[in-house]
């Protein structure tokens, strides 16, 4: 029955082609759009989970709970065996030990005396350890205005707002003066070997990097961390599978009774990217049934045409003996061969091009332009995202659509009365 | 029968000297006994953390309110670092970066080697007397001794605690225990003494333990004093910033 009705598609040109570039182009477009979607949200993730959040991160509960007030006094200790257990426990993700910190830097004049302070919030990222990802993810070759990126634990780079707020340029000595993980006071000279700019609004205004040895140094944080951030091996944010590792090292390692116990937050916890993240999926859910009602519209309206140019054809199928259920259930199992097609042709057509955007990206920023100055934190260039829900999310509307507008066209077959079939086929 | 009168009359005597005495007289004899024309003092801080306690000592020169020295000594990364207070300006020096460093603005709020003490702590040191006007409250019985209980409230602007309540020690007259307040009337600080000693013909305490408000599950800052010597000469040239580097 299938081959017989696959071959009166493929022989019938005017009865398959049409139905097919419609459904073709719909699915085509569906997965371009959920490939662009998807990597617009997850190059917002990442620019967050880079700078701060991580896809999912390691704390102490009481640095969670006071995490606003960056207190290192509450840092992790053993920060190094913690990550090799995560590294080992979670091999889909790589783990880097990060410190957050903030002061005032103090740059002094000739004499030693200071010459002009401000402050700054500091990064301690593993730039240095072998095998480390860090300056991949932060993208620093790219976004280093000026200089070189450090070579050790004593040398930073600082954005070029601060570098240029304080007159610094490379190879100036910058005092840090903060507070140890200890509360003491504590200050600690660093050379200033590069400038960037990361296009993230305030953050970027008073942001210094540095090794994490250095920030280890000057904050006496020998084997501590703020936190440890975990990335996907992918570096693409997949909630469930954030939050169900979340959920997993929680019950295993976390200690509510104990405020210095391990607590593993994942990105929709933070700074409220969880609204984001449902927004995310909301608005991905919204968008597929939108283009389902407009497919279903264009094919039901596709059948209704089908069915009035094959009004002789269904009528003498009636009229030699076949039921109406007979002759709809054979037109469905049309629309889903019809459908299938489409949907296979139309994804391979939307993942070509939505792996070609992922590759060359939209660049926008001239018309960014004016908007540089403003508080987004978003990349200037787009990538679309091929993931691996692109490959079968084409099928749902790509067949459902055709089936039910074929469904709906196909109820007239069941408005023919068999009395009047030979006096219409006689006309 | 008169030498019982005698006795009576004169144990009312001494009994109510202090009660006699105004509540300026009460706090020009505390700053009596907590200021000093000159001072070296020998001490450790014992800043209890919310994971360890650290012990940090400490040697202050100081000459009247305007000027201050002090040496850390110990542990290994606080020694070397010195500080020196001339009136209203404060400098930090640092042996790891050879900087002296102007502490200032902001800076002044914060924490002196993670304690529950801060620089402006540090540097508000001038007569009660001079900043506050004191309102008696009362008279209380704490573990028993007697106390009053005293409001002073700024009559200068820009202090860091505008009122502050304090509990003193009727004998002592020391201000036993203290609650330190800003201009809305929120609790920042409490401090408390103990183990007081005559030294030198004054009463002075052994301990003090600083309590920031503020900071959750603080568990305070204690200030022992191991020595203290009163109105000793301290040659000039160690209030010079050029001291800071030696």
């Amino acid at each position: 029955m299938i081959t017989f009705l696959t071959k009166g598609i493929l022989r019938d040109r005017s009865r398959s082609l049409f139905p097919v570039i419609v459904v073709t182009l719909t699915v085509a477009m569906i997965i371009l759009f959920q490939g662009f979607l998807t990597g617009i949200m997850n190059s917002m993730f990442l620019d967050s989970a880079v700078v701060s959040t991580g896809h999912v991160k390691v704390m102490t509960r009481a640095y969670h709970e006071e995490n606003q007030l960056l207190p290192n006094d509450l840092a992790l200790l053993n920060a190094e065996q913690l990550g090799r257990e995560l590294n080992r426990e979670h091999p889909d993700y790589f783990w880097t030990p990060r410190i957050t910190f903030g002061g005032l830097l103090d740059v002094p004049d000739e004499n030693g005396e200071t010459q002009a302070q401000g402050p700054v919030y500091a990064l301690g990222i593993d730039f240095l350890s072998p095998g480390s990802r860090q300056i991949e993810i932060w993208k620093l070759e790219r976004r280093l205005v000026d200089g070189r990126l450090p070579e050790n634990a004593n040398e930073v780079l600082l954005g070029t707002k601060l570098a240029s707020r304080l007159g610094l340029s490379c190879g100036e000595i910058v005092t840090l003066i903060g507070s140890t993980m200890h509360n003491a006071f504590t200050t600690y000279n660093f050379t200033v070997v590069g400038t960037f700019k990361l296009n993230l609004g305030p953050v970027d205004r008073h942001m210094m990097l540095v090794d994490i040895s250095g920030a280890r140094l000057a904050l006496d944080m020998e084997n501590a961390a703020s936190e440890i951030l975990g990335y996907s091996n992918t570096l693409f944010y997949e909630d469930r599978d954030a939050v169900l590792l979340r959920n997993k090292f929680n019950t295993n390692h976390s200690d509510s009774t104990d405020i210095f116990s391990p607590i593993m937050i994942a990105l929709r916890d933070a700074n409220q990217m969880g609204t984001m993240v449902d927004w995310s999926d909301a608005a991905m859910a919204i968008m597929l049934v939108i283009f389902l009602v407009i497919v279903m519209v264009v094919l039901w309206n596709m059948g209704l045409m089908n069915g009035l140019r094959r009004y002789g054809e269904i009528g003498m199928r009636l009229a030699i003996g076949e039921s109406k259920g007979q002759v709809y259930r054979s037109m469905i199992v049309e629309s889903v061969i019809i459908g299938f097609i489409g949907t296979v042709i139309g994804t391979a057509m939307g993942l070509g091009l939505t792996y070609y955007m992922q590759e060359v990206g939209l660049d926008y920023s001239e018309a960014m332009e004016s908007l540089i100055s403003t508080d987004i934190i978003m990349s200037n260039v787009i990538y679309a995202q091929v993931t691996p829900e692109l490959y079968f999310i084409g099928f749902i509307p790509g067949v459902l659509a055709t089936v039910l507008g074929t469904m709906m066209a196909g109820r007239a077959i069941y408005k023919r009365e068999m009395a009047q079939l030979f006096k219409e086929l006689e006309t | 029968m008169n030498k019982i009168l005698i006795l009576i009359l004169s144990y009312s005597f001494l009994m109510g000297q202090s009660d006699d005495m105004t509540v300026q007289d009460i706090i020009k004899a505390m700053d009596n006994n907590l200021n000093a024309k000159s001072r070296v003092i020998t001490s450790k801080m014992i800043v209890h953390g919310r994971r360890s306690s650290r012990t940090i000592e400490s040697r202050n020169w100081v000459v009247g309110t305007d000027q201050a020295f002090t040496e850390y000594l110990s542990p290994p990364r606080e020694a070397g670092t010195k500080m020196l207070k001339l009136d209203d300006k404060l400098w930090v020096y640092s042996p790891q970066t050879d900087r002296v460093i102007q502490i200032s603005g902001h800076m002044l709020r914060q924490s002196v080697m993670g304690s529950d003490m801060s620089y402006n702590d540090m540097m508000e040191d001038r007569p009660l007397v001079e900043l506050y006007e004191a309102t008696l409250e009362g008279s209380i019985e704490i573990d028993g001794r007697d106390h009053w209980i005293m409001l002073l409230e700024a009559k200068v602007k820009g202090l860091s605690y505008p009122k502050r309540r304090a509990w003193i020690d009727k004998e002592y007259l020391l201000p036993m225990k203290e609650e330190l307040y800003a201009k809305s009337g929120k609790l920042l600080k409490t401090s408390t003494m103990d183990g007081i000693r005559k030294i030198q013909g004054r009463w002075f305490p052994s301990r003090f333990i600083f309590k920031d408000a503020l900071k959750r599950n603080s568990k305070g800052t204690e200030w022992v004093i191991d020595d203290i010597q009163f109105d000793v000469e301290i040659p000039e040239h160690i209030f010079l910033k050029a001291a800071l580097r030696k």
